[in-house]
C-alpha cells in the first residue's frame, strides 16, 4: 500500500495519453505511417511508368513488320546463292554489269575498287542493283495485334512487296557505316567514332584526373588560393555542357586547328572538327568529375592507415604511393568508368564543335571526321519517316545497352574490391 | 645532414639516463593552447604511463614526441623535446627518421589491409631495406616473436592482417613497429578498444618490451598504470583548458603517497 502511494506520488500525470487514449494515439500514428508508405509506393511506381514507357516506345520503333520490295530478285543475279556469298571481285562483276559506266566510274573515284571492303561493295550492289527497298514499316505493337490488316494494306497497296518481320537492331546495324538508305544504314562506324573520342578523353582525364585529387587531397595546404581553386572545380562540374562545347569551338577547333586538324603533323584536306578535338573538349568536360571523384575516393581512406604508415617514418610520398593510392582505387576505378559513360552519352557539346551528321567511312586516324552515337541519334531522329525513327530506335537501344553495360561494370567492381579495414 | 647527430650515437654506449626529456613545452591547436609548460624526463628502459580525465592533453604531449602532431594542421610547438641530447624540433631535423627511431602504436589496430608478413615488412622496404629473402623471413619471425604474437599466426603469414582479431591485430601493430627497430615506442590507450584477455597479454608483453626499448602509454585505466608502469605522470587542465603536467614521480609514490591533492583525488576517484 506504501509503495503503490509512493509510485502514484513520484509519477506525474496527464503528460502521456491513457487508459482507451493509448490506443486511439497508436492507431493514428500507425495512420500516419502508412500515408506516408503509400506516398513513398506512388513516386516509386510513378518512377517506374516513365521507365516502361521509355523502354516501350523504344522496343515499339525497334521491331515490326517491313514491306520490302526489290528492283532485281537477288536470286537471279548470283544463280541462286545468297549474295554475301560471294567473293569481293564477283560482287565488283555484278556491279559494273548493273550499273551505268558513268555511274561505275564514279564509285571508283569515291574510292577505288581495290581499296575498298567486301562489305562496301555488297552494300554498293545491294543499294544500286538489287535495290531493297522498304515500302512500309509498323510498330511492334501494330505488327502483333493487327497482323491480317497489314497484310491486307500491303497485299493491296504494294501488290509485289514481301511482309517479313524485321529487328531493326542486328548484326549489320552494328557493323555498317551510315546511309542515307534506312534499312541500309548502321551505327559501326558511330560506334567506333565513340571509341575514339572516349580512349582520348580517358587518356587525358585519367592522369590529370587523378594526380590533381591527389595534389588536393594530401599536399595542398588550407589557404585561400587552394580552396579558391576547390571552389572552381565543384563549379565546372555543374557547368552546362554546350559551354564546353564553346570552349571547344573556341581553342580546338579554331585556335588550335593547325594542331587538331593535323596539319602540323602532315595531314592535309582536314580541319579542325576532328576525334581530336572532340575527344579534348570531353576531356575538359569530365575532368571536373574525375578530380571531385578521385578526391572523395582519396578522402574515403581512413586517417588511421596513414597515421600507421607515416608512424613508421613513411615520407608523404611513399604513404601516399603505397597506401593511399592502393585504397582509393577501386573508388577512382568506379569513378573513371561512371566518367566515361557520361562521356560517351554527351551529345550537345559535340554537336558544338562540329559533329559531321554524314560520315559514311570508318575514322582510322584522330585526324578524321568524326561521328558518334548520340549524334548520330540526334540526326535520325530528325529526319522524316518511320523508317528512320525505327533506326534511331535501334541506335538508343546501343547507346543505352553500353551505357548500363559501363555502369554495370562500376557497380561490380566497387562491390568486389571494396575494402574492410 | 644534422639527423646524423643522434642516428651516430649507438644506443648502448649512450650513458644519458634518460631517453626523451621535454623542457617547457606548450602545445597549441591554432590559436588554442592544449598543452601549457610541460617539462618531464622519460628514463631508459622503463615504462612510463601518462594519465588524466579525458582532453587534458595526454594524447597530443604522446604525439609530440615523435612528430606525429605535425601531421595536424595548425599545430604548433614550444619548447624543446630532447632525443639524444637534440632538439628533435630543430629545423635541421626530419620527422621521417624521428618517427623511424620513435615508434607509435594506436588507440585502435590499424593494421595495413596487407598480408601479416607485408605489414611487418612494410617499415623495413620503406626505410631501404637491403636484405634477402631469408633475412626478411627472419626479421618477420623476430618482430612477431618480440610481440608475443609468433605462435598464432606462424601458419598464415600470407594471410591479410586485417583478419585476425582486435587483441591480435594490436600485437601485430606493436611486431610492426619493432621491425624498424625503434629505441622508444608509444602507445597512446593501447589496451582501451580490447577485451580483458588481449589486454592481460599486452600488458605482459609490454613487460617483455621494457628490457630493451623505452615504454611510454597513454592509458585511462588506473589499475592498469599501477600495474604495469614505473613512472607515472598526472595531467589536468587549467582554469582555460590548458592541460598541464600536475605531478610526476615513480609509480608507488604516485599512487601510494602522492603529493598534489588534485592527483590523490583522482586516484581515489573523487576526482571532480
Ligand atoms: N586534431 C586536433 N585539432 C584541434 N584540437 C585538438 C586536436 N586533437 C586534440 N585537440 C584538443 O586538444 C585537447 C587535448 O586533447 P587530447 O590530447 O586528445 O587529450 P587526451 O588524450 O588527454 O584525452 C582537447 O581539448 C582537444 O579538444
Ligand atoms: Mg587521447
Amino acid at each position: 500500500m506504501s509503495a503503490q502511494s509512493m509510485d502514484q506520488r513520484d509519477r506525474p500525470t496527464g503528460y502521456l495519453p491513457e487508459g482507451a487514449d493509448i490506443n486511439r494515439n497508436i492507431a493514428a500514428r500507425r495512420l500516419r505511417g502508412a500515408i506516408w508508405q503509400a506516398i513513398f509506393v506512388s513516386s516509386l511506381i510513378i518512377g517506374l511508368l516513365a521507365l516502361a514507357t521509355l523502354i516501350y516506345t523504344i522496343v515499339d520503333d525497334t521491331f515490326g513488320y517491313i514491306a520490302v520490295q526489290t528492283k532485281v530478285d537477288p536470286e537471279e543475279l548470283t544463280g541462286g546463292r545468297p549474295l554475301e556469298e560471294l567473293s569481293k571481285e564477283e560482287l565488283i562483276e555484278i556491279l559494273r554489269a548493273n550499273v551505268s559506266a558513268g555511274l561505275f566510274r564514279r564509285f571508283d573515284r569515291d574510292e577505288p575498287f581495290s581499296e575498298r571492303s567486301k562489305e562496301s561493295v555488297l552494300q554498293l550492289v545491294e543499294e544500286r542493283v538489287v535495290g531493297r527497298e522498304v515500302v512500309a514499316a509498323y510498330k511492334l505493337t501494330e505488327s502483333l495485334l493487327e497482323r491480317e490488316r497489314i497484310e491486307a494494306t500491303v497485299r493491296e497497296r504494294f501488290p509485289r512487296a514481301k511482309l517479313e518481320f524485321h529487328s531493326w537492331i542486328n548484326r549489320e546495324f552494328l557493323t555498317r557505316p551510315m546511309s542515307s538508305v534506312p534499312i541500309l544504314a548502321g551505327v559501326g562506324n558511330a560506334i567506333l567514332g565513340s571509341l575514339w573520342v572516349i580512349a582520348i578523353t580517358m587518356l587525358l582525364a585519367i592522369p590529370i584526373g587523378i594526380l590533381g585529387g591527389v595534389y588536393l587531397e594530401e599536399y595542398a595546404s588550407d589557404t585561400w588560393y587552394y580552396r579558391l581553386i576547390e571552389t572552381n572545380i565543384n563549379n565546372l562540374a555543374g557547368v552546362p555542357s554546350i559551354i564546353y562545347g564553346i570552349l571547344g569551338l573556341a581553342v580546338f577547333v579554331r585556335a588550335l586547328e593547325s594542331f587538331t586538324s593535323g596539319a602540323m603533323f602532315g595531314v592535309t584536306d582536314s580541319n579542325g572538327r576532328t576525334i581530336l578535338s572532340a575527344g579534348l573538349t570531353m576531356a575538359l568536360l569530365v575532368l571536373p568529375l574525375m578530380i571531385i571523384n578521385a578526391r572523395e575516393a582519396i578522402r574515403a581512406v581512413p586517417q588511421s592507415l596513414r597515421q600507421a604508415s607515416y608512424g613508421l617514418g613513411a615520407t608523404k610520398w611513399q604513404t601516399v604511393w603505397h597506401h593511399v593510392l592502393p585504397n582509393a582505387l577501386p573508388g577512382i576505378l568506379t569513378g573513371t568508368i561512371l566518367s566515361a559513360s557520361r562521356a560517351m552519352g554527351e551529345t550537345a557539346p559535340l554537336i558544338v564543335i562540329g559533329a559531321s551528321t554524314f560520315v559514311v567511312f570508318f575514322p582510322d586516324s584522330v585526324f578524321d571526321k568524326f561521328t558518334v552515337i548520340p549524334i548520330q541519334i540526334y540526326n535520325w531522329t530528325s529526319q522524316p519517316g518511320a523508317q528512320f525513327r525505327s533506326i534511331a530506335a535501334a541506335a538508343i537501344i546501343v547507346l543505352l545497352v553500353t551505357l548500363l553495360a559501363l555502369n554495370a561494370t562500376a557497380i561490380l567492381l566497387r562491390n568486389r574490391l571494396r575494402r574492410n579495414y | 645532414m644534422a639527423t646524423a647527430e643522434f642516428s651516430s650515437v649507438n644506443t648502448l654506449q649512450s650513458n644519458g639516463k634518460y631517453a626523451v626529456e621535454l623542457k617547457n613545452i606548450h602545445i597549441y591547436y591554432g590559436a588554442f593552447r592544449a598543452v601549457n609548460n610541460v617539462s618531464l624526463q622519460i628514463e631508459r628502459q622503463r615504462i612510463t604511463a601518462f594519465i588524466g580525465p579525458s582532453g587534458c592533453g595526454k594524447s597530443t604531449v604522446l604525439r609530440a614526441i615523435n612528430r606525429m602532431n605535425d601531421l595536424i594542421p595548425g599545430s604548433r610547438l614550444e619548447g624543446q623535446i630532447l632525443f639524444h641530447g637534440k632538439n628533435i624540433y630543430d629545423p635541421d631535423v626530419d620527422p621521417v627518421e624521428v618517427r623511424r627511431r620513435i615508434g607509435m602504436v594506436f588507440q585502435k589496430p590499424n593494421p595495413f589491409p596487407k598480408s601479416i608478413y607485408e605489414n611487418i615488412m612494410f617499415g623495413p622496404r620503406i626505410n631501404g631495406w637491403r636484405g634477402t629473402k631469408q633475412q626478411a623471413d627472419e626479421l618477420v619471425e623476430r618482430a612477431l616473436r618480440g610481440a608475443a604474437i609468433w605462435d598464432e599466426v606462424k601458419d598464415k603469414l600470407h594471410q591479410p592482417g586485417t583478419a585476425l582479431s582486435g587483441g591480435q591485430q594490436q600485437r601485430l601493430c606493436i611486431a610492426r613497429a619493432l621491425a624498424v627497430q625503434p629505441e622508444v615506442i608509444l602507445m597512446d590507450e593501447p589496451c582501451s578498444s580490447l577485451d580483458p584477455i588481449s589486454t592481460l597479454k599486452i600488458e605482459e608483453l609490454m613487460f617483455e618490451l621494457r628490457q630493451n626499448y623505452t615504454i611510454v602509454i597513454v592509458t585511462h585505466n588506473m589499475q592498469q598504470a599501477a600495474r604495469v608502469s614505473d613512472y607515472t605522470a598526472f595531467f589536468l587542465m587549467n582554469e582555460s583548458r590548458a592541460g598541464e603536467l600536475i605531478e610526476y614521480g615513480p609509480t608507488t609514490q604516485i599512487f601510494q603517497n602522492p603529493q598534489d591533492e588534485r592527483t590523490e583525488n583522482y586516484i581515489s576517484g573523487r576526482f571532480g
